[in-house]
């Protein structure tokens, strides 16, 4: 089996790897790259646990190859916070305790951050139908939601 | 696995006429990969079709559109005229997955999925929809209604892909809808699509084409449906035998999802409300 190799850009950080043409970019993050924030769920597309962007478009990395990731740029939830200090989104999650059980957490967060670069004014009903891909299980959705539309409104404050 | 980027159809054909085993193409590859994932399909060759040039393009043809074979369905709701000209493909191709399968999920893969419950294919085809397949004897064009044969399976011979998508021009006076049911608001397969293309003429249908989906093997144009609003103002007693007509079309599997006397009762219903909004697009009042 050859391997192919591979140059991208993953959290602005240049990285080459090589890989098995059947793997999932997903595996790559995660046992090529030790990026273990993106989860797998169901490794179907159909619980966006594996969420990144890719070129800034929300990709189920399950879905993609890792061979695919040529030239791209890739963001995953380990590029969210600043350093030590963490994105307006995620002080929102923690402070309405908007999860449980935290393994759809970071595809959630890629999908929301996502979401509020391209639309920071969204209805209740704009994130829910954006987040339809993201299952959780615990929360029941409600505090995410609430994390979401308080952070979209703080975030317009501050710009 | 072999993993191939061919740079033009020249060369993705050459690799797919001499491919042994298992070949398939790779574009969004939300169908593909998942096939892969489950060991429903093993390609020895998988060929990705990303790196061939204009396949991302959605660019002016003919007053209508050509759609490159790897544009997202993301991509094509942010088109600034697209929708305004073929909302109902663009709605139908909308209603594929979720926020994230729609940065991936592409129409010539909904077709070429083979899905008898593909949400693009039935609006596509009513909306007179064709695509070039080309291969080793050259390039020809063929009506989406031609493309799948069986589910899962599709016309298209050793060697030979989907090149482009057509659109034909919109035109005045006309529009186009789709519709489908699913018992829930999001992420679900349609148990019965419905798409409705029409022109009129005052308040009158001069050509219209009508397809469902879902509701037997392949999607089906049913022009006994068309036929039945054509030269009518889309009254009660048009809607009536049009709803009669696309229930008769039917030849559906009982399923979890729906039995096959709800599907065909359920097509009837969605090709009057498709029909409707297709008609209200087209600047009518009922």
């Amino acid at each position: 089996m050859s391997m192919v190799h591979v140059t991208a850009t993953v959290n602005d950080d240049e990285v080459e790897f090589l890989c098995d043409p059947r793997e999932t970019l997903l595996d790559v993050l995660r046992d090529r790259l030790g990026l273990t924030g993106a989860k797998e769920g169901c490794g179907t597309g159909d619980c966006g646990a594996c969420s990144v962007t890719v070129d800034g478009r929300l990709v189920c990395s399950c879905l993609m190859l890792g061979a695919e990731a040529e030239g791209k740029s890739i963001a995953t939830v380990e590029g969210i916070a600043d350093g030590e200090n963490l994105h307006p989104l995620q002080e929102k999650f923690i402070e309405h305790a908007a999860l449980q059980c935290g393994i759809c957490t970071p595809g959630i967060l890629v999908a929301t951050k996502a979401l509020l670069e391209k639309n920071p004014d969204p209805t209740e009903t704009e994130v829910r139908y954006w987040l339809a891909g993201n299952l959780c299980r615990c929360t029941g959705y409600d505090k995410i939601i609430r994390a979401v539309m308080d952070t979209a409104s703080d975030l317009r404050k501050a710009s | 696995m072999q993993y191939h980027t061919p740079g033009s159809f020249e060369d993705a054909i050459a690799i797919a006429s001499f491919a042994e085993g298992v070949t398939r193409f790779l574009a969004g590859g939300t169908d593909v990969l998942v096939q892969l994932r489950a060991d429903i399909v093993t390609p020895d060759n998988l060929i990705d079709v990303k790196h061939i040039d204009g396949v991302t393009k959605i660019e002016r043809e003919d007053s209508g559109w050509r759609i490159g074979i790897a544009v997202s369905g993301a991509e094509m709701s942010e088109h600034p005229d697209l929708h305004n000209e073929w909302p109902g493909i663009v709605e139908a191709m909308d209603l594929v997955g979720s926020t994230q399968i729609q940065g991936r999920a592409t129409l010539t893969g909904n077709l070429c999925n083979g899905s008898p419950a593909a949400d693009s294919v039935p609006a596509m085809i009513a909306a007179g929809v064709s695509v070039s397949v080309a291969g080793p004897n050259g390039t020809r064009k063929v009506a989406v209604e031609d493309i799948p044969v069986a589910p899962g399976r599709t016309s298209l011979e050793k060697g030979e892909l989907i090149s482009a998508v057509h659109i034909p021009a919109r035109g005045s006076d006309g529009a186009d809808a789709y519709l489908r049911f699913i018992p829930r608001t999001e992420m679900d397969i349609a148990v019965v699509g419905c798409g409705v293309n029409l022109r009129r003429d005052g308040k009158t249908i001069t050509e219209a084409r009508v397809s469902l989906g879902a509701v037997a093997p392949t999607a089906l144009l049913v022009e006994e449906a068309a036929e039945a609003i054509i030269g009518t103002a889309l009254d009660d007693a048009a809607l009536e035998t049009l709803a009669a007509a696309a229930s008769a079309a039917c030849n559906p599997i009982d399923d979890k999802r729906g039995t096959i006397k709800f599907r065909k009762h359920v097509a009837g219903v969605l090709a009057r409300r498709t029909a409707k909004i297709a008609y209200e697009r087209a600047g009518a009042s009922i």
